[in-house]
């Protein structure tokens, strides 16, 4: 399966501004290329990404295929309490990944 | 056999440049004066080009816009893209996408959008964003199929909208089958 990495400060001062990268594995096969049998090959990307603390959404993102393979995303965010940062990706053919980091906040 | 016959070509022709810069002076300067003209011309329209933006972009990239911004007026400036002036592969284009908003609940950016000029569609992606960012600043990686120019647009949360376009030369193309 999939393989998503995400960089994030694992300790942050209450009302920082942390800045969060998360880089996921995938083709992100536009559907405007033709294959090596001339015929096109189908469309294949990842259409949504997400960031929730602590169930709270802190970030959304709609991709089109003009997003490079193994999309890569960096946003910033308030620290605000400690605990779980969860990240879902969303997209063609049911793709679904979901990768979660924790956080001290002090 | 076949393969020599452009380099004997090339040969040829740049022993005639010889020539001529030897023989005729002003028959060679009539040829570079006209290039001169030329390149002038094309770099007057160059340097054109990110000033009349409204004017100059494709009617796709136009469209697309007009369907976020609405009847809102679209204005230049508070929108910064940072992105190479030179990418050799844009298959992975880096860029930042910096919107000067001071984030609080009164007065924040509510997404940012990033078009094309010349990918297949015009539409790269769209982030909504919140005062819990802190911070308007986006990186991402996409795609440019040619070299063009990006536009960001981001949507303030006192409805007014902002825009930046940067121009991006392209070496190796992404996806060189969609180029038409």
């Amino acid at each position: 399966m999939a393989n998503a990495l995400i960089n994030a400060p694992k300790t942050a001062k209450r009302g920082e501004a942390i800045e969060i990268k998360a880089l996921i594995l995938h083709p992100m096969e536009t559907g405007f290329r033709p294959g090596t049998n001339g015929r096109m090959i189908p469309r294949n990307i990842i259409e949504f990404f997400s960031a929730r603390w602590n169930g709270e959404e802190i970030f959304k993102m709609t991709f089109s295929p003009a997003i490079a393979a193994n999309p890569f995303v960096s946003f910033f965010t308030i620290a605000r309490e400690s605990g779980k940062i969860d990240f879902l990706w969303t997209g063609d053919e049911n793709f679904r990944v979901e990768e979660s980091v924790s956080i001290v906040v002090t | 056999m076949p393969v020599r016959h452009p380099e004997r070509s090339a040969a040829k022709s740049r022993d005639l440049f010889v020539g001529q810069m030897k023989t005729g002076p002003s028959a060679a300067l009539g040829v570079t004066a006209l290039n001169r003209r030329f390149l002038l011309v094309g770099a007057a329209v160059v340097t054109l080009l990110p000033f009349e933006a409204a004017h100059a972009t494709p009617e796709a990239l136009a469209q697309v816009i007009k369907e976020v911004v609405g009847n809102g007026r679209l204005r230049e400036g508070k929108v910064k893209i940072d992105v190479p002036p030179l990418i050799e592969n844009g298959n992975t284009v880096p860029l930042t996408v910096t919107v000067d908003s001071p984030m609080s609940d009164a007065d924040y950016v509510k997404a940012i959008h990033l078009f094309n000029e010349k990918n297949p569609q015009p539409h790269v992606f769209s982030a909504t964003l919140t005062p819990r960012n802190g911070k308007a600043r986006i990186g991402a990686r996409i795609k440019l199929a040619d070299t063009q120019k990006i536009v960001a647009v981001a949507e303030m949360s006192d409805g007014s909208f902002w825009t930046a376009s940067a121009d991006v030369i392209v070496t190796i193309a992404a996806c060189i089958e969609d180029v038409n």
